[in-house]
């Protein structure tokens, strides 16, 4: 049995911990633990039945935690020998874990933490890496939001938006270190999907199943930013966009738009095209139109303004940006691309160098020099 | 060994001798510089020498604690201050002579026109441990 296998178990096997009566902070470490011991022992003796063997050995290092814990204290031990056989493995188990990882009491760093932890049973020293912190701040990041949701009832169902937020976020860390979190995020979101009926759940999933299908196109060979018109699509994964389409047709007949829906929309409108110049633009906009209307964000309005400029032309994407706080990331690199394409390179390459100042990260400030210089040169010849 | 901190300005160091902003040099220009960059790295890796590298944003404000109950005081961005840190390497080397040959092989990244920078680089020793065995 691989290791991604063994972690699909964790929710389960937490959840059947907290039904015996332990609490989710110690169930939590309990299972840890087991998980910690499967992966010494089962390779050389793999048990029968995977999930009988980390619920035993995640509830007897429970017992030995309350134990020595009672024992510290100089109580009498009150959890005693065998377990309480606990009802039937209830569905919801893992979706409960869900909503209590995702708490909206959590910060949203320590929701992403705890729910790869308890859902997706990634071991600490893991998160750390991909987020990369040092192992024991994420070890106190988790145990503090442990401690944050220690109150909250098991029971008590919670809301979607704020569990697809959490996915949504390890999704776009991408992937650093030995831990492919937009992986981990896709098969968080499956098993989410598998539990849970929701138009939304399955807008998320089918915008990460079409994002993910155009990676091995993303990045060139030292690195660099490809930008979506000039990647190659024929390394686009066509068995995910297969996929993600049909996750979000099925999702949009159900005729409750959301913004994961339309962004998965937009997502799917680009997979559509074999080539660049082959984009349905105006449909584009039209599923900015209502991610605006649905989200009124800020940075809808600036990725619409693109779209306007490729659907009506350059003037109408300034037009359309024009109306927007320059302060806004991005805002003058696509300021810089609506000029350019308007046949104005001078101030195309000015706006790319003071785009590349302010971007946020180190590939995006490469691409956007990369982009600079080739203006500046051609203006030189 | 011994860790030296590398030290690269946006502002601050004495002008390079190949000083050409990277937007105007050519894209194949800033692909090689870019290759160059990654390669040192790997290289420092293989040897055992890399700790860490990073790179800073232009922005930044200065601020300090005003009072009791009273808001952060800050200053900047400062335009007009002389020294602006752009990132660092921190390598843990045997000697300081290889600390320095080290930030000359950075130094020699190429630049414009395909021929070195000539980058003038900020080399800094951490303070190391007191030593168990004292006398």
């Amino acid at each position: 049995m691989d290791e991604a296998v063994l972690r699909t178990l964790t929710p389960t096997v937490i959840g059947i911990l907290v039904r015996r009566g332990a609490d989710f902070a110690a169930a939590e470490d309990a299972v840890q633990d087991a998980l910690v011991e499967a992966v010494r022992v089962w390779p050389d003796d793999p048990p029968r039945d995977p999930k009988g063997w980390l619920v035993t050995v995640a509830w007897r290092k429970f017992l030995d935690t309350v134990r020595a814990d009672t024992s510290r204290r100089h109580r009498e031990v009150r959890v005693e020998g065998e377990p309480v056989p606990g009802p039937a493995e209830a569905v919801d188990d893992t979706l409960q874990l869900y909503f209590l990882c995702a708490h909206p009491s959590l910060t949203p760093a320590s929701a992403v933490a705890l729910t790869l932890r308890a859902v997706g049973g990634l071991t600490t020293r893991q998160i750390a890496q991909a987020y990369l912190v040092p192992e024991a701040t994420m070890a106190q990041r988790i145990s503090r939001a442990k401690r944050t949701v220690s109150g909250v009832r098991f029971t008590r169902p919670g809301d979607v938006a704020t569990v697809l937020r959490v996915l949504y976020l390890v999704f776009n860390e991408g992937y650093s270190g030995d831990v492919d979190l937009a992986a981990e995020a896709i098969r968080l979101t499956r098993r989410l999907a598998a539990e849970i009926d929701h138009e939304e759940v399955a807008g998320l999933l089918a915008l990460m199943l079409l994002h993910h299908a155009r990676r091995p196109a993303r990045t060139g060979p030292d690195g660099r930013l490809v930008p979506l018109a000039e990647q190659d699509r024929g390394l686009w994964d066509t068995r995910l966009i297969a996929e993600g389409v049909d996750v979000l047709q099925a999702a949009l007949a159900r005729d409750r738009l959301g913004e994961f829906q339309a962004q998965a929309a937009i997502a799917a409108l680009h997979a559509d095209a074999q080539a660049a110049e082959e984009t349905d633009w105006v449909q584009i906009v039209g599923w900015y139109d209502e991610l605006v209307r649905l989200t009124d964000s800020p940075v809808a309005r600036l990725n619409r303004a693109v779209a306007v400029g490729e659907a009506d032309g350059p003037r109408a994407g300034l037009a359309a940006l024009a109306g927007l706080d320059p302060a806004l990331p991005r805002h003058t690199a696509v300021a810089a691309y609506l000029h350019e394409r308007d046949g104005d390179p001078t101030t195309a390459a000015r706006l790319y160098a003071e785009a590349a100042r302010s971007a946020p990260n180190l590939p995006e400030r490469e691409h956007l020099t990369r982009q600079a210089a080739r203006l500046n040169a051609q203006l030189r010849s | 060994m011994a860790k030296y901190l590398l030290l690269k300005h946006y502002r601050g160091a004495p002008a390079s001798v190949n000083d050409v902003p990277m937007d105007q040099w050519t894209p194949e220009e800033i692909s090689a510089h870019v290759r160059y960059m990654n390669d040192f790295a790997a290289r420092l890796e293989a040897t055992g020498e890399f700790v860490d590298s990073q790179a800073l944003s232009p922005e930044g404000t200065f601020v300090r604690y005003d009072g009791e109950g009273r808001p952060p005081v800050t200053d900047g961005p400062f335009a007009e201050t002389k020294d602006l840190i752009a990132g660092w390497m921190v390598i843990d080397v045997e000697t300081y002579e290889r600390a320095l040959e080290l930030a000359c092989e950075l130094s020699a990244a190429p630049g414009a026109g395909g021929k070195p920078i000539h980058e003038w680089l900020e080399v800094r020793p951490f303070y190391g441990v007191p030593p168990t065995v004292t006398e």
